[in-house]
């Protein structure tokens, strides 16, 4: 039942924004369809939805990024035209983007300063930012140092810098777009405090995500998007993360991942002894040795940063190791060389790099030159004259999209327009195409929407299930746990613990990631 | 050495150094707001052109002045629509802009005056004249500071003067100033300055247009001050060099005044010395005047440490989806 409802406006008072029927088109697709949204007051509001869903859109149009092409909003429950930043700022709108608008090399207090100057001269706005950073700062838990060079900050840090400037302009709605995708668990929680510091001082916050978790934890009220549309909007503690996932995606999500029990064969590859000491002197590889059998999916854990990545690019051929030694069928691969990625591909070993922009993806290539990458001395796409075959190049290109379901299915698209997920499929489908022996894959589904996770997952147990080797890094555990039929937790370089999935829990393996051992008997 | 030799050596240098140092500031300007200046050369030699034959024609250095300051604000606009508005390549516009001065330079010249493409020989009020500043006979017998005081102090044209304040007054206006700080960061990342509500556009023209302002100067001091008339190619690369010297002083006024006077210092070496003999072997001649070049080389080779541009340099800025 509504209260009194207020007739002389159009907005309620008690919202701080209101979006009613916008719409945004770019070109032929349509970001924004008809979006209805209300932000009461003091609140913190979600808004969750796949990669693509429109979330970052409407957001820029919020922002004044982008202009409507229909539709209106209203701010404190009167229209307002965002025509451009400058707009949005005035009318109380603050953002904190997912990549930070930040200048580097200059300091906390010009950063703050820049574009929100009270004259003409520098000295005067220094100084009056000083005094409103130290207010802040006791206020709300946001403690940076003003002096400081912005560049030389952790991530954490930069992203308080962000919260910083809006709230100097005075923003009374702040806008924060993935803002924990680069932050470390207890960076979140920090941030977390924050915005419930801010709350309870009447902001309104827009927060958006794909983290179920994160929304069931901080927010008042979240609306779902799928397809450029709000689906529905709920109060956080009416609802579960199983029914927004089911929201998002508009069908049911299979949390678990859907598999047999493993039958390994014989052994593949294996690992002996493997270390690595870097250019530095630190020790990032101490004698990791494991083995893993055709028909398997050998998980590794750990925290970022405890020689998991390492492991996986010496194994791949672009890292050599300092000593150990690794078979694949028994025969030893050349671990001395940096440069070993085609002879590794030759011998059957595929690998999906944890980082695809820098090395599983040419971005400027199109999605059919990027389908042959790594693979383009082979016969198949040889023609005449040392030439490249282009139509069998595109052929297999094609077979992939189609198999992949890599959207849109276009294989003359630049990589760099995809979204995450479909260029994490065009990498894969490029690796699993040649039916390796062994696949090497380091974080499958970073950055990567739900629908695409579970496409990604299915195809990597059914290459198990055709009688593959396969070593899966991932810092998720929740992947781990899903997809591995034993883990290896890896904790300061050294494996810390290796465990059967079936026989473990997180709890256990949390341990292990911190370098304990629950089961070791207290030696030493 | 005597001290009458190496103030003259100074004074040579620090007149040398002048247009380089104005053309230097102006590669500044241009580049800490994200857009590379190739063209300074060009800007350079187009206002020595113009401010030779206005000088000429109309008998007033001060036209003369104009008149370059017009020419290099022409091609610095040509530079921004190009780099800015049409999100052009900066490189490219650059290089375009050095051709068409050294090209229409020659052949205006040639058409308006049949001298070969030089500018008429200038005298009295079309050339700027050395300014004695006060006191400069008065304390010519103090001992030490007088000398210093008439013959390296004293007696240079207002636009040396006027390259020399350009110096602090640079370095003010981008760290004391709303318009510097503003500048500086869209060098740096101008989404942060779009997305603070400012208009990227605009400061990147005010870049181009000081850029003009300051190699117009430059190029006015190259054919009424220096010279008596333009003569063709008489930038001679010194717009190359500022740049250089810009890399050397990694984007900020005050080392550029220091990588300037450096490059004056050696050029002034190489006139004054043709010979010199170092342990029984005779330096070339040519070698002598070479060594500003090879200087230059030697800088952008990266011998001098990291020298880091702003951030932004070199891109158009494009909003992204």
């Amino acid at each position: 039942m509504t209260v009194g409802t207020d007739t002389r406006g159009a907005g309620k008072p008690d919202l701080a924004i209101e979006l009613a029927g916008v719409s945004k088109s770019f070109g032929p697709v349509e970001a924004n369809r008809d979006i209805h949204l209300a932000v009461r007051r003091g609140t913190i509001h979600g808004i969750v939805g796949e990669n693509g869903a429109g979330k970052s859109t409407l957001m820029s149009i919020l922002y004044g990024f982008y202009q409507a092409d229909a539709g209106e909003i209203r701010v404190d429950g009167r229209p307002t035209p965002i025509p451009d930043s400058r707009a949005a700022i005035a009318a109380g709108i603050g953002m904190v983007h997912q990549h930070f608008m930040l200048v580097e090399p200059f300091s906390v207090l010009e950063n703050v300063v820049l574009g929100a100057e009270d004259g003409r001269l520098l000295r005067p706005s220094l100084a009056r930012a000083r005094d409103a950073l130290r207010r802040l700062e006791r206020d709300y838990e946001l403690e940076v140092d003003p002096d400081a060079i912005v560049g030389d900050l952790s991530v954490g840090a930069q992203q308080r810098v962000e919260i910083l400037k809006a709230l100097y302009r005075e923003a009374r709605i702040l806008i924060l777009d993935e803002p924990t995708g680069v932050l470390t668990p207890a960076e979140a929680d920090h941030l977390f405090r924050v915005l419930a510091a801010l709350r309870d001082e009447g902001k309104t916050i827009i927060l958006i995500t794909h983290k179920l978790r994160e929304i069931m934890a901080i927010t008042d009220a979240v609306s779902v998007m799928r397809r450029g549309e709000i689906v529905r909007t709920l109060p956080t503690a009416e609802t579960s993360p199983a029914e927004l996932a089911e929201l998002m995606v508009g069908r049911r999500v299979l949390l678990r991942v859907d598999k047999a029990p493993a039958r390994p064969g014989e052994v593949v590859i294996e690992a002996r002894r493997l270390s690595l000491t870097d250019a530095g002197g630190a020790r990032r590889l101490r004698d990791v040795s494991f083995e893993v059998r055709a028909g398997e999916i050998l998980g590794i854990a750990g925290v970022a940063g405890n020689g998991q990545s390492e492991l996986l690019e010496i194994l791949a051929g672009i890292r050599p190791a300092t000593s150990g030694a690794a078979l694949l069928r028994g025969r030893p691969l050349d671990l001395s060389r940096a440069t070993n990625g085609a002879d590794r591909r030759a011998r059957g070993i595929a690998h999906v790099p944890e980082d695809r922009h820098r090395r599983g993806l040419v971005m400027p290539f199109a999605a059919w030159e990027n389908a042959c990458l790594g693979y383009q001395d082979e016969a198949r796409f040889a023609a005449r004259f040392g030439l490249l075959d282009r139509d069998a190049i595109r052929a297999a290109a094609r077979a992939d999209i189609a198999r992949f379901d890599i959207r849109p299915p276009s294989c003359d698209l630049k990589a760099a327009n995809f979204s995450g997920g479909n260029q994490q499929k065009i990498v894969i489908a490029r690796e699993m195409d040649r039916e390796p022996d062994v696949l090497l894959v380091g974080q499958p589904t970073r950055g990567v929407d739900i629908g695409a996770i579970e496409f990604i997952h299915r195809q990597i147990v059914t290459l198990r299930d055709r009688g593959k080797a396969i070593i899966l890094v991932s810092v998720e555990l929740d992947e781990i746990q899903a997809l591995s039929d034993r883990i290896l937790v890896m904790f300061d370089g050294a494996v810390s613990g290796t465990r059967r999935a079936e026989e473990t829990d997180e709890r256990e393996l949390g341990l292990l990631m911190a370098g304990i051992d629950p089961k070791a008997k207290g030696a030493a | 050495m005597d001290p009458e030799t190496l103030l003259q050596l100074a004074g040579s240098s620090l007149r040398l150094a002048t247009p380089l140092l104005l053309a230097c500031l102006a590669g500044l300007w241009s580049e800490r707001a994200g857009i590379f200046d190739i063209g300074l050369e060009g800007k350079m030699l187009a206002a020595a052109f113009t401010a030779g034959a206005f000088a000429a024609v109309t008998g007033s250095a001060w036209l003369g002045l104009l008149g370059g300051i017009g020419a290099s604000l022409l091609l610095g606009l040509l530079h921004g629509f190009a780099s800015i508005t049409l999100r052009g390549n900066q490189i490219i516009s650059g290089v375009a802009i050095n051709f068409l001065a050294s090209g229409l330079t020659a052949l205006v010249g040639q058409n308006w005056f049949h001298q070969g493409g030089l500018t008429p020989q200038l005298s009295g009020a079309a050339r700027f004249e050395p300014i004695t500043l006060p006191f400069a006979a008065a304390l010519s017998q103090v001992p030490v500071l007088g000398p210093v005081y008439a013959g390296l102090v004293s007696d240079h044209n207002i636009l040396l003067y006027l390259a020399l304040a350009a110096v602090p007054l640079t370095w003010w206006a981008l760290h004391r100033t709303r318009f510097g700080l503003r500048l500086r960061a869209v060098g740096e990342n101008p989404a942060a300055v779009d997305t603070a509500g400012i208009s990227v556009t605009r400061l990147r023209y005010g870049a181009a247009l000081i850029a003009g302002l300051l190699c117009g100067i430059a190029g006015a001091y190259l054919s009424t001050a220096m010279a008596a008339g333009f003569t063709r190619e008489m930038t001679a690369g010194k717009g190359f060099i500022a740049l250089a010297a810009l890399v050397f002083a990694k984007w900020r006024p005050w080392p550029a005044l220091g990588a300037c006077l450096l490059f004056g210092l050696l050029e002034a070496i190489g006139i004054r010395y043709q010979t010199i003999t170092l342990l029984g072997w005779t330096v070339p001649v040519q070698l002598m005047q070479a060594l500003p070049y090879i200087l230059t080389v030697v800088i952008l080779a990266g011998f001098v440490g990291r020298a880091v541009p702003p951030r932004a340099g070199g891109r158009p800025y494009v909003k992204e989806r």
